[in-house]
């Protein structure tokens, strides 16, 4: 399945990489104001990073006909997807949750948040690849569909961010990590369950 | 394997325009259909509908003894080929990979492309990216994977149209070899085919 990776980790890296260095631009520098925010803004960020590359997960086959070959067949448009997402959140989610940790620490994060900032950014990546897939499904053919997408997925994002920055904070403050990060990977489980038939759906939707 | 196509009292719209109502024609193993009529007059559509991308408003579809219209989920999956004006090949990749993975996706047994590369003459094509080929050179791509992984029907939308005079001959002759081993071959064109085939005209 060579057509599933959606391509360009390192264009979304390089990307993460510069909101996170704008951030402290932008709140000032004060070590203190931004140690107590690094956890949720390189989450934050980490979600719009996510966000680059999901446009191109079905729009190239969209528009040169691909697609079309892909769901004439009589293997199931759903496991097509899935392998899509799943291709998405190895070439562009595991990228960017390398990156995580080293964001959340260059912001001020203590160093020992940083095996935990990983593994929530690695499980919250498995929700974003599958959820922003449904959100690049349904955007099909429309134009500019990358914007539209953004706007259809990011409220969707909110809880990953919330359980994803919770668990970080709590493991920080000695506090009990696990419910959050356990709600997180329901979450991503969630959305690889129910993605794919979302996502078959919009596509037979936008051949028809 | 399929050995008929019936489409009896078909109609389909577009949004809440009806492109044609009470369309019927039959297909058996051999045969050969072109669909003629004025643009737009939805002969892309009725071939999207065989496939089994979109649902008919009224009447069926049936490939075989299975209906196609009812369930597009069920699709026309691994009966037929569909060749449209995309030719679903991805630009920045050579031409070769391509044609590998179409093949193999669409299940071709080992050596099957290759012979297929021998019928169209592609292989000075493969190792050039996709974008650098003309639409011509494309659509030849595009052909091989339906002599690479043999299927019953070939729904084809204007196959003929960007070929030159030598391959539009020659695609011809693969049409030919394609029905007498008990293909069957639904074509949208303006111009004849080089093939002996009813026509079925599409008209409001």
């Amino acid at each position: 399945m060579a057509w599933g990776g959606g391509g360009g980790p390192l264009l979304a890296a390089a990307f993460y990489a510069c909101i996170a260095t704008l951030l402290p631009l932008a709140a000032g520098p004060s070590p203190e104001r931004l140690a107590a925010v690094a956890p949720g803004s390189a989450f934050l960020t980490l979600a719009l990073a996510s966000l680059l590359s999901l446009e191109r997960l079905f729009e190239r086959d969209y528009e040169d006909g691909a697609l079309e070959l892909l769901a004439l067949e009589s293997a199931p448009l759903e496991a097509v997807c899935a392998v899509k997402c799943l291709a998405q959140w190895i070439a562009a989610g595991a990228p960017l949750a390398l990156l995580a940790p080293v964001v959340a620490t260059a912001l001020g994060a203590p160093l020992s948040l940083a095996w935990i900032t990983l593994a929530a950014a690695l499980v919250a990546g498995l929700g974003f690849a599958f959820v922003g897939g449904v959100g690049a499904a349904l955007s099909l053919g429309a134009r500019r569909g990358g914007l539209l997408i953004a706007v259809i997925v990011l409220p969707l994002f909110a809880p990953p961010v919330i359980f994803g920055a919770g668990a970080i904070e709590a493991f920080g403050a000695g506090l009990d990590w696990r419910p959050a990060l356990a709600f997180l990977a329901a979450y991503g489980l969630a959305a690889v369950a129910l993605g794919p038939l979302a996502m078959a759906a919009a596509c037979r939707n936008a051949l028809s | 394997m399929i050995d008929s196509l019936h489409v009896s009292d078909l109609s389909l719209t577009r949004g809440d325009r009806t492109l044609f109502s009470r369309l019927s024609f039959a297909l058996e193993a051999g045969q050969a259909a072109v669909l003629v009529g004025a643009n737009g007059a939805g002969k892309t559509t009725l071939l999207r509908a065989v496939a089994g991308f979109i649902r008919p408003a009224a009447g069926q579809i049936r490939l075989g003894e299975r209906g196609v219209a009812r369930d597009p989920d069920e699709a026309s999956g691994g009966a037929a080929h569909f060749l449209g004006h995309q030719d679903g090949l991805r630009s920045g990749r050579p031409a070769g990979r391509e044609l590998a993975f179409q093949a193999a996706w669409a299940g071709a047994g080992p050596g099957a492309a290759e012979a297929a590369i021998d019928a169209l003459a592609l292989g000075p094509l493969l190792g050039l990216e996709v974008r650098k080929l003309s639409a011509g050179q494309r659509r030849r791509v595009a052909l091989a994977r339906l002599l690479a992984a043999p299927r019953p029907l070939w729904l084809l939308d204007e196959p003929m149209s960007p070929l030159d005079a030598h391959w539009r001959s020659r695609v011809g002759e693969l049409m030919s070899a394609h029905l007498a081993a008990g293909g069957m071959i639904l074509a949208a064109v303006h111009d004849p085919l080089p093939i002996a085939a009813q026509a079925v005209e599409i008209a409001a």
